[in-house]
């Protein structure tokens, strides 16, 4: 196996990434297949380790790996990867035999380690756990396993940026090399200029996945034609909506394509400096990258005079510490600047006036992912993929009430229906309610809504917006106006302040949907009517936090409210007027009562209730009074016999 | 203050990285060192408290020997996140962003720590749960509980 040499790495810069083939191409075809590990002399394990897998085990697996490999008696190689897209069935183990097809495992525990590399050292499939197998050609297949590309999950995507995701080793810049990495990167310092980058960004119509849609190429022209002495370029990969993770999975399983993109970036736009912004919470994701980084360094693919281009570029990473306002790009560079994140006036735009005053472009990490790949294949290539106005693939991470946890990549223009299917659909005998997409800047979608494409403006139609990729699904045990609810709360924490609408609107609206989902100590008609001004009032509040909110946060934060009063208006009402949860979330409108047949009379629960809604004489069944009750749940705890349930 | 002479050049861009040096080392930020730091950096201490406490990293309680960190991102709160918080703080006797009195214990709620397939999940100094229940997190911090403090 090839190790990771200074020798090694100055072969691949100079033979494979820095200039034209070559006469001796059967020679770097040798070692580009050793490289792509086509030919191995030992077997090989692969572990996905990534921040989610890690939660799962993985680094259990890995001790029980290291230790199989201690006590073995032939060489065997084991090597970390990232994480193939499917999350639930984490952690996936790969094993590789001299010759043979690289087969997967899922859901590997340590206990497990043994008896699987066991019998596959042995040639013998243990027939638990198997995930699928790698097609190569010059590989003999396994009898009765399924190819990857067969599996269905694999088949209806369009992996573009997630090709080596879960494939290659993300420890290894040879591995990138192999895999062609920093190829284009090499070709555009060698041929051509600023100005074409740019123009081939701009022809291939790449939109920011940020979650504007901003068009890139029309924000690095700007900078491009500024005028400054430095000029700056962030990639934004403060990755911060909850429920959305496809970004860390994506440089924890492919580092070097987010510093290729990066580079190339910086490079179009004329930045000396580049930075990439993450959290300094995502300790797993920062680590990697930085890893990554130093490699690529050492390969002097940054830094002063790169590949005696001329150019040269400084990358670091910078981490934030934490605000979900620092997704605004405005908010971001003052967070650099050593300020609190809040978001300024626009304009003057990042691109002309930003980091120190000077020009400097503000990219999603998705976005810059993508550059490689369009200089690479063309724009013409691009524009194949997607719809009309949105070119290209997107990146999704499906959670929530689903089968499948994954993070999947999708042309523009996929239905959201496909989405959901992709992740398995929601549990046997549960039935789907909505279809979150953009976290707390986003809305739902109901079931009649799911043949929508993804796609800026046919989302926006129906109310939604697409928010950076993450898609939350509910089923019906899910209570629309708690979720909603807690997306106001986040966004309540995280306003940064600075503009009244959201600073006052988001805690308002806190307050009336909180107040729709308690119950008042006195259940008499005026409260009710003030719940019911309340839902009236929501709507009022949105509108003017939309119309009049500083940043992008303010004006989107109303859509979850907005969008759920629209279609989920129904179960609103129900909290509102019948003070009943449907799916019995709302804690506070549950009424407790006590089962007959299982009651003992051990009055604990009357001795605890602190309305003393409980009566009843010992030894003989309780009840409640159903008036009394405010749904605290303390009988339902205390209660030895399980006989407290609640409708 | 040993770490402020790494940042022996003094500028308002270094200021969020001293700050998570110095959390990192104290596991919070004291008042003595912020005050160090604004002379250092020549910036008012209100400056940097108000900074500091604007972003979700910095607490300013100490860190008790078991850090618990809840996650509440949109999937852990619908696989019961909440009702987990509320068993901590009952069994604990805390509120987020408070360490218990015998130091023991301190509690954080944090967002998406994206394991979202593994949800609910919390982590303890950096180890973490997933797919949790009641019983199960019941369980983990009364084994916590009873280890010795040293």
């Amino acid at each position: 196996m090839e190790k990771v040499t200074t020798d090694s790495i100055k072969f691949c810069v100079e033979n494979i990434i820095a200039s034209a083939p070559t006469e001796d191409t059967k020679y770097i075809n040798d070692k580009l297949s050793i490289l792509r590990r086509n030919n191995i002399s030992i077997p090989i394990v692969y572990l996905g380790i990534t921040s989610s897998s890690i939660v799962a085990g993985a680094l259990e697996v890995r001790d029980a790996i290291d230790e199989y490999i201690a006590e073995a008696d032939i060489d065997i190689e084991l090597i970390e990867v990232g994480s193939v897209g499917l999350c639930s069935i984490e952690p996936i183990m790969d094993v590789q035999l001299p010759g043979k097809c690289r087969v997967s495992f899922q859901q590997v525990t340590p206990e497990l380690v043994q008896q699987i590399l066991d019998g596959v050292l042995n040639n013998f499939l243990p027939p638990d756990n198997i995930l699928a197998q790698y097609r190569n050609p010059i590989h003999q297949p396994w009898a009765n396993v399924p190819f990857f590309d067969e599996l269905s999950f694999f088949s209806s995507q369009h992996r573009h940026l997630l090709a080596n995701c879960g494939f290659i080793n993300t420890l290894s810049i040879l591995d990138a090399f192999a895999f062609g990495r920093y190829k284009t990167y090499a070709n555009v310092l060698r041929t051509h200029t600023h100005e074409e980058v740019c123009k081939i960004i701009e022809s291939s119509g790449l939109r920011g996945r940020g979650g504007g849609g901003f068009p890139t190429g029309k924000k690095w022209r700007t900078t491009l034609e500024a005028a400054a002495n430095q000029k700056y370029l962030i990639c934004n990969a403060d990755e911060s909506d909850p429920g959305a993770f496809m970004d860390r999975m994506l440089i924890e399983s492919d580092p070097h394509l987010i510093i290729e993109g990066v580079a190339i970036a910086a490079y179009a736009v004329g930045a000396s400096i580049a930075y990439i912004y993450t959290r300094n919470r995502y300790q797993f994701t920062v680590q990697r990258l930085e890893e990554a980084i130093s490699q690529a360094y050492e390969a002097g693919l940054l830094g002063y005079n790169i590949l005696d281009s001329g150019y040269s570029l400084d990358l670091s990473v910078k981490k934030g510490p934490g605000a979900y306002v620092c997704g605004e790009e405005t908010a971001l560079i003052q967070s650099l600047e050593g300020k609190r994140g809040m978001p300024t006036l626009k304009p003057p735009f990042p691109a002309t006036k930003g980091l120190h005053g000077k020009p400097t472009v503000v990219n999603n990490i998705e976005t810059l992912a993508n550059v490689p790949l369009i200089v690479a294949n063309g724009a013409d290539w691009y524009n194949t993929i997607g719809t009309d106005k949105s070119k290209g693939t997107k990146l999704f991470s499906v959670s929530g009430k689903v089968n499948q946890v994954c993070f999947i990549e999708v042309p523009m223009g996929t239905s959201i229906a496909k989405v959901v299917e992709l992740a398995g659909g929601v549990q046997p005998g549960r039935t789907l309610k909505a279809v979150q997409i953009g976290g707390p800047s986003g809305g739902a979608v109901t079931p009649q809504e799911l043949n929508t494409a993804i796609d800026f403006e046919p989302l926006k139609q129906i109310g939604v917006s697409m928010g950076s990729g993450g898609i939350t699904v509910f089923d019906d045990t899910v209570c629309i106006v708690d979720m909603v609810k807690y997306f106001m709360q986040f966004i309540q924490n995280e306003s940064c302040g600075k503009c009244i609408p959201c600073r006052e609107g988001s805690q308002r609206m806190c307050a009336i949907l909180d107040n729709i989902t308690k119950r008042p100590s006195n259940n008499d008609q005026h409260s009710t009517l003030e719940r019911f001004k309340g839902v009236i009032q929501l709507e009022s509040l949105a509108e003017v936090m939309r119309d009049t909110s500083l940043c992008g946060l303010g004006q989107t934060a109303p859509n979850p409210v907005l969008s759920a009063l629209k279609k989920f208006r129904d179960e609103f009402e129900e909290h509102t007027f019948d003070r009943k949860c449907k799916a019995n979330v709302c804690h506070n409108l549950r009424t407790y009562y006590i089962d007959v047949e299982k009651c003992t009379g051990c009055a604990a629960c009357a001795k605890k209730c602190p309305t003393y809604a409980i009566i009843g004489t010992p030894r003989t069944p309780y009840f409640v009074i159903e008036e009394k009750c405010i749904g605290c749940g303390i009988c339902e705890e205390v209660c030895k016999f399980s006989a407290v349930f609640f409708k | 203050m040993q770490l402020l002479e790494k940042y022996s050049h003094t500028s308002r861009d270094s200021l969020i990285p001293i700050l998570q040096d110095v959390h990192d080392e104290l596991g919070y930020l004291s008042e003595e060192s912020l005050s160090a730091i604004g002379k250092h950096l020549n910036v008012p201490t209100s400056k940097i408290y108000g900074l500091a406490t604007f972003y979700n990293q910095f607490r300013f309680q100490p860190k008790g020997k078991h850090h618990i960190q809840v996650c509440h991102g949109s999937s852990c709160h619908l696989m019961g996140a909440v009702t987990l918080l509320e068993t901590i703080e009952k069994i604990l006797k805390i509120k987020p962003g408070q360490t218990s009195r015998d130091g023991k214990f301190s509690l954080e709620v944090v967002s998406c720590v994206g394991a979202c397939a593994q949800s609910p999940v919390i982590s303890v100094n950096g180890k973490a749960y997933g797919k949790l229940t009641i019983e199960r997190l019941e369980h983990i911090v009364e084994e916590l509980s009873s280890t010795e403090l040293t």
